[in-house]
């Protein structure tokens, strides 16, 4: 489904060279749950935004479903992040201005939909996470755990094959926590392959397969 | 999408009152000084009242007499005769109606002196102009023929010379120069820019104090040429050509002698424009314009531009978000110059407003006498496309940078 080989991401400021990922080699397979852990630093979320084709790497190539994207044009990649993939970010990245019903339609603006099947789809979205009884509200209205159910909402709404999700528990307590986990691993059960970025360790144990990072080098 | 679009625009606007008070007033004070501007340029050359067949009419205004090294001229408005050999024997125009220009003349009321702008004209000329008449009716041919004094007054000047204005000044006598004339029409008053047609009394030409039987090519006469249909402009600026063609030459004036006779039968606007500037100055004109509407489009646009790409971060968050999920640059592209283009038609709205306002002050001002400024389809259609242009001017850069930026960039920044 996804895979990334021989990858290397320097960045690059005035005189200093770091290298944030080291000769990466990692296949996702469908249906898969896999989890990336690893010490602050290590290059888990660009490893992470890599593959969702929001960073480009410095060297190596991403397939998604056997295809090379690195001749892709930005309307090709914008394509297939509208059609394949879906992101959850542990700071939720919702637009404020915009109601909670509003956010989750955003991934169906760009998709030749009529304005009453994104109501209806960004509906049944909130539903599944269950929030259907705050679509007319606003973001900072809610509460961390809301947001980050309203995140996942907007991630599924456009029903991608692939679920990027960084840190998607980090801001929120534990049984928050668990709450949004249960709701990945329900996802993942109904078809959906899901790389999660995570910090905690149990977490992790619950997904099919644990990736670690150490100074930007895959050590297991 | 469009609804989208305009919803985030209306949100972005209520998030910052303060700017958005400052974008708006930069656009609404540009926008009517642009709105004012057309409105005044309509009121000179567009078709208004009583020269509402402007956009199938020809004047002639001006014949000028050059010498052969065209080192000296000779201008001024064309004689009675003039007109009566080249122009009504022209057989293309329906009609060709002549007055004076404006002259002014003393009338008298109770020991008080009232100065009244005077016009000498044909019968044609009350069908070329479409004059209101509020009372009575034009003089026509047999009028003229029998040499009669009457007169047609403005409301205003009948205002202003009778007493009892609302009874009815038909048939009743003023005194113009010491002359007694009867009153046979009152006409709505026309604005004193529409010099071809503005007068407060109009006499018959034929009146010995209009000098029509003067000589020679030049006296104080115009015309307007009414064509069947704005096609026919060709046929007919051909056929007065070679009317003046066969004037012999050279002319001798006041003992200069004159080769070249320079008259054109033009529309309004190069009539107007003539007037202005001398053959060859055209460009200075376009140079003009443009720079007054680099100024006073240009700069506040560029400003706008500014203002909009340092408020770029701002909306990074917003950009990342949608490009993660999956919005092709293009697409935010048009998102800002649609939310660029709502902004400005909103400040295109208040510019209406404003300027509907400055327009009913300075038309009651009396500084043009009787002006009727306007905002007519045509200055509201030039004003939209001023809105727009405005709008994709201020709105195009800034929705480049936005959509070039990096998704990464984009997210990290916010």
């Amino acid at each position: 489904m996804i895979k990334l080989s021989n990858i290397e991401k320097v960045y690059q400021t005035s005189n200093i060279e770091t290298l944030a990922l080291n000769n990466i080699n990692i296949d996702i397979k469908k249906g898969e749950f896999v989890s990336i852990m690893g010490p602050s630093g290590c290059g888990k979320s660009t490893l992470l935004n890599i593959m969702g084709l929001l960073d480009e790497p410095s060297t190596g190539t991403i397939a998604i479903d056997n295809k090379p994207v690195e001749k892709f044009t930005d309307k090709d990649l914008a394509y297939l992040r509208n059609q394949k993939i879906g992101f959850i970010f542990q700071s939720f990245h919702l637009i404020n201005d915009l109601s909670i019903l509003d956010n989750v339609e955003i991934p169906l603006l760009y998709r030749a939909s009529t304005n009453k099947s994104r109501r209806e789809a960004a509906k049944e979205a909130l539903e599944k996470v269950g929030l259907s009884n705050r679509m007319k509200h606003f973001p900072n209205q809610l509460s961390g755990g809301q947001k980050q159910r309203v995140a996942i909402a907007r991630a599924i709404v456009g029903n991608p094959e692939i679920i990027l999700a960084d840190e998607p528990t980090g801001n929120l307590d534990s049984a928050m926590g668990n709450e949004i986990l249960n709701i990945l691993l329900q996802l993942n059960a109904a078809g959906s392959t899901i790389v999660m970025v995570t910090h905690d360790e149990n977490m992790a144990k619950k997904t099919h397969r644990l990736i670690r990072l150490f100074d930007g080098t895959q050590v297991s | 999408m469009l609804f989208n679009y305009i919803k985030i625009a209306w949100k972005v606007l209520l998030r910052h009152p303060f700017y958005t008070f400052i974008t708006l007033f930069g656009i609404t004070l540009t926008l009517t000084v642009l709105m004012v501007i057309t409105s005044f340029i309509d009121h000179l050359v567009g078709s208004h009242y009583p020269e509402y067949k402007r956009d199938r009419s020809l004047y002639i205004m001006n014949i000028a007499l050059r010498d052969s090294a065209r080192t000296s001229m000779n201008g001024g408005p064309v004689s009675y005769n003039f007109i009566k050999e080249h122009l009504k024997t022209l057989k293309t125009p329906e009609k060709v109606g002549f007055s004076t220009m404006i002259n002014s003349a003393n009338s008298y009321l109770n020991g008080r002196r009232i100065k009244v702008s005077t016009k000498y004209c044909d019968a044609t000329f009350w069908e070329v102009a479409d004059y209101e008449f509020l009372e009575g009716k034009p003089f026509n041919e047999q009028n003229i023929a029998n040499g009669e004094h009457v007169v047609v007054i403005t409301d205003a000047m009948k205002k202003q010379y009778f007493e009892d204005e609302t009874a009815s000044a038909i048939g009743k006598s003023i005194e113009v120069d010491n002359e007694k004339f009867k009153v046979i029409g009152v006409v709505k008053s026309a604005p004193v820019t529409r010099i071809m047609t503005f007068s407060d009394v109009f006499f018959p030409y034929n009146l010995p104090k209009s000098n029509y039987q003067s000589k020679g090519l030049q006296g104080n006469f115009t015309a307007i040429i009414l064509a069947k249909n704005k096609s026919d402009f060709k046929a007919i600026q051909d056929e007065f050509d070679a009317s003046v063609g066969r004037i012999p030459l050279p002319i001798m004036n006041w003992g200069n002698r004159y080769d070249i006779i320079d008259i054109k039968a033009q529309t309004y606007t190069d009539t107007f424009l003539n007037g202005l500037l001398r053959e060859g100055q055209e460009i200075f004109l376009y140079v003009g314009i443009f720079f007054i509407l680099m100024m006073l489009m240009g700069l506040p646009a560029i400003n706008l531009v500014n203002l909009n790409v340092s408020r770029i971060m701002e909306r990074a968050s917003e950009i990342g978000i949608r490009k993660a999920f999956g919005a092709p640059s293009s697409s935010l592209a048009w998102q800002f110059i649609i939310e660029n283009i709502f902004i400005t038609m909103i400040g295109g709205s208040f510019a209406l407003i404003l300027t509907f306002i400055i327009i009913s002050i300075f038309n009651d001002s009396g500084l043009i006498l009787h002006a009727d400024l306007s905002i007519n389809f045509s200055v509201f259609g030039v004003s939209l496309l001023v809105c727009l242009i405005f709008g994709l001017l201020s709105g195009v850069v800034p929705a480049l940078r936005m959509s070039k930026m990096k998704v990464i960039d984009a997210l990290k920044s916010s």
